[in-house]
């Protein structure tokens, strides 16, 4: 049953990811087909026993930067995006051999058989868990990423600002 | 299932790959390099529950905060790109090339 | 099964069928005890009117009549699709709501919850922001001007008020130590002295009377400023007035919905009326105690009423009376809104941008700290 689902979870989120790269008229429509994935990849994780990251996947991935992409597309008042330039299949060949090659290789990289996998103890990633790691053992890189926000969230006003002086 | 999640992760990272390249529109190049994140974000996490070790997913937490600062410079620069050229080609942004 | 059947009577049922048309009676005929007039009594089926009760029902004929329509050049399936991505989350939510508590009866256990998970408000907050979709979808779709204006509107608003909306109830999260709905409808069937810390300070001695004052463990009494942020946050998050700036009727004529007729219009003011029982159940069970009864913990109930007719019928008493209890804060909590939303003019959109930014923001960190603070006294203090 549990299979079941992760398998229609991963067809969605691979349906999602090649329905935004292929998609080449509308920006819009791709975004909204990348939220499938984002979605379907939190239920994935659910499954795989990491509820918190689950949540936020939706919840930031799904529910702020999507929506972002989106805010922008509209901000800049896009309806169609075909570039008229040449098609330039040279490119195109070369970035769809190069994508082929990468998943095949990535994939070569896997062991045939994964073992079993660890048995999950108590709590296994819950709130507390992974609160309780993040305040100890990465505090540093916590704090560290708090910094990172802060100087992006500053260059980014001062990025998209309009220059009236 | 553990298995199986890495392999759709290589999938999309792979996907994400060929948008990044292929593709000429800078927001949807932006929307690529997203889905790459999150393809090593379902690995991490199919690793962590592989040896149940949650540090595999506080990596994730780090992901997640490092691709929220680079959608909002990203798209901070992708309006700067737009009000100077009018256009979202990254072909139009090749001043700096030689 | 029972438990199946309860949680089903309880969606579908109580806030579906019940809470929803009613609602919009409820809604007119608050505005018009406030402005003044008699309000909606015309629909009559053979000269029967109930008090304008049939209106509900004649809207609904009315929607399903009309054509529907999608105008050209626009993005058909996007179209079609986002009225039921606006109204899905909406409903989703309730089923972390906790509408009842846990009821032992001999061998089982009854919890009127229908999924209870450990990070239920989590939920509450994922599902809301998949909400947004429905009004960005809206608006592009429509190949209109106004209704991309409103959508824009809709998408900044909301992203940024779910941002505050979070960091509002993190001091509750402090007092509760749990992320768990149930849990903290449980946590706050208690009392406690709201002068007993005096007696802490040192040297002061409190009269007697003083001392007797307590209040219910709820979150209002312990964080009333995270209540009024994270009311105006999630009425805004509903986008209905005074937050309507995305639909505004004097600007842009009706923002991301206007390229709408018929049901699918229909659908996307169901979504907001429907939000309007859900957020009554989200603050109920976060800041007013959900089903607890205020000085009569269930174990007060159960022992008092048990000692005469017996354990099993005591418990299902209480079941009753909590569940009534639930519904009655729900619908104060409706009142409180419909209140608001027909007493404050619309904010314009910068002051509402402001008020997230620039007010929410700060006083809801500051609101943290102190919480903070405060925990870490009375652990150092009274434990």
């Amino acid at each position: 049953m549990s299979e079941w689902i992760f398998y229609a979870f991963a067809a969605l989120a691979v349906a999602g990811a090649l329905g935004m790269v292929l998609n080449v008229r509308n920006t819009v429509a791709g975004a909204l087909s990348l939220v499938a994935t984002m979605v379907s990849l939190g239920g994935i994780y659910v499954m795989l026993g990491a509820y918190l990251i689950g949540v936020l996947q939706i919840l930031v991935y799904a529910g702020a930067i999507v929506v972002v992409f989106l805010f922008v597309v509209m901000l800049l008042n896009l309806r169609e995006d075909g570039f008229a330039s040449g098609r330039q299949w040279a490119t195109k060949a070369v970035g769809a051999t190069l994508g082929v090659a990468a998943a095949v290789g990535l994939i070569g990289l896997l062991p045939a058989h994964f073992p079993e996998a660890a048995a999950l103890p108590e709590g296994f990633g819950g709130y507390r868990v992974v609160a309780a790691l993040l305040f100890t053992d990465y505090v540093l890189a916590f704090e560290v990423s708090s910094l990172l926000l802060l100087s992006a969230m500053v260059g980014a006003v001062i990025l998209a600002r309009r220059s009236t002086d | 299932m553990v298995g199986e999640a890495v392999i759709l992760s290589a999938i999309l990272f792979a996907i994400g790959t060929v948008g990044a390249l292929v593709r000429r529109n800078v927001i949807v190049v932006l929307m690529s390099i997203e889905l790459m994140l999150n393809a090593v974000n379902l690995a991490l996490v199919a690793f962590s529950r592989q040896w149940a070790d949650p540090a595999g997913q506080m990596l994730v937490l780090m992901v997640i905060v490092v691709a929220a600062a680079e959608v909002a410079v990203g798209l901070g620069i992708v309006i700067a790109l737009f009000r100077n050229r009018e256009s979202l080609n990254v072909e139009d942004a090749s001043l700096l090339k030689w | 099964m029972l438990e199946v059947v309860l949680k089903l009577l309880f969606i579908v049922l109580v806030v579906l069928a019940g809470m929803l048309p009613l609602i919009t009676w409820v809604e007119r005929k608050q505005s018009a005890v406030m402005q003044d007039r008699i309000g909606a009594n015309r629909a009559d089926l053979m000269g029967v009117t109930l008090l304008g009760l049939l209106h509900p029902m004649a809207d609904v004929i009315k929607l399903f009549s009309k054509e529907d329509f999608v105008p050209a050049g626009a993005n058909r399936i996007l179209h079609l699709l986002a009225p039921v991505v606006a109204i899905v989350p909406a409903i989703i939510t309730l089923a972390v709501i906790p509408y009842g508590g846990t009821y032992v009866f001999g061998a089982s256990t009854l919890s009127l919850v229908v999924a209870d998970v450990d990070w239920g408000i989590l939920f509450v907050f994922a599902v809301g922001s998949i909400a947004t979709y429905g009004a960005v979808m809206a608006g592009w779709s429509s190949n209109n001007n106004w209704s991309l204006l409103g959508s824009m509107r809709a998408s900044a608003q909301m992203i940024s008020y779910e941002v505050t909306m979070g960091l509002s109830i993190v001091g509750l999260f402090m007092v509760y130590e749990t992320l768990q709905l149930p849990a903290m409808a449980a946590w706050q069937d208690d009392s406690f002295r709201l002068l007993g810390f005096v007696e802490h300070l040192g040297g002061v001695q409190l009269p007697a009377f003083l001392g007797w004052i307590r209040l219910p463990a709820w979150g209002i009494f312990l964080q009333p400023l995270g209540f009024v942020l994270f009311l105006t946050c999630i009425m805004a998050e509903n986008k209905r007035p005074p937050f309507d700036a995305p639909e505004g009727e004097s600007e842009l004529v009706a923002g991301y919905h206007l390229e709408y007729s018929g049901m699918r219009f229909g659908l996307f003011y169901t979504a907001e009326f429907l939000e309007v029982p859900v957020i009554g159940c989200i603050l109920t069970t976060l800041f007013f105690g959900g089903w607890a009864i205020p000085f009569l913990p269930q174990e007060t109930i159960i022992s008092f009423i048990g000692a005469g007719f017996g354990e099993g019928f005591a418990t299902g008493v209480c079941l009753v009376l909590h569940v009534l209890s639930f519904l009655v804060k729900v619908a104060l909590m409706i009142w409180l809104q419909m209140a608001l939303r027909w007493t404050l003019p619309r904010f314009r959109y910068d002051q509402v941008m402001d008020l997230c930014w620039k007010v929410i923001l700060p006083l809801s960190i500051a609101n943290v700290f102190v919480t903070g603070a405060i925990i870490l006294w009375v652990e150092a203090v009274i434990a």
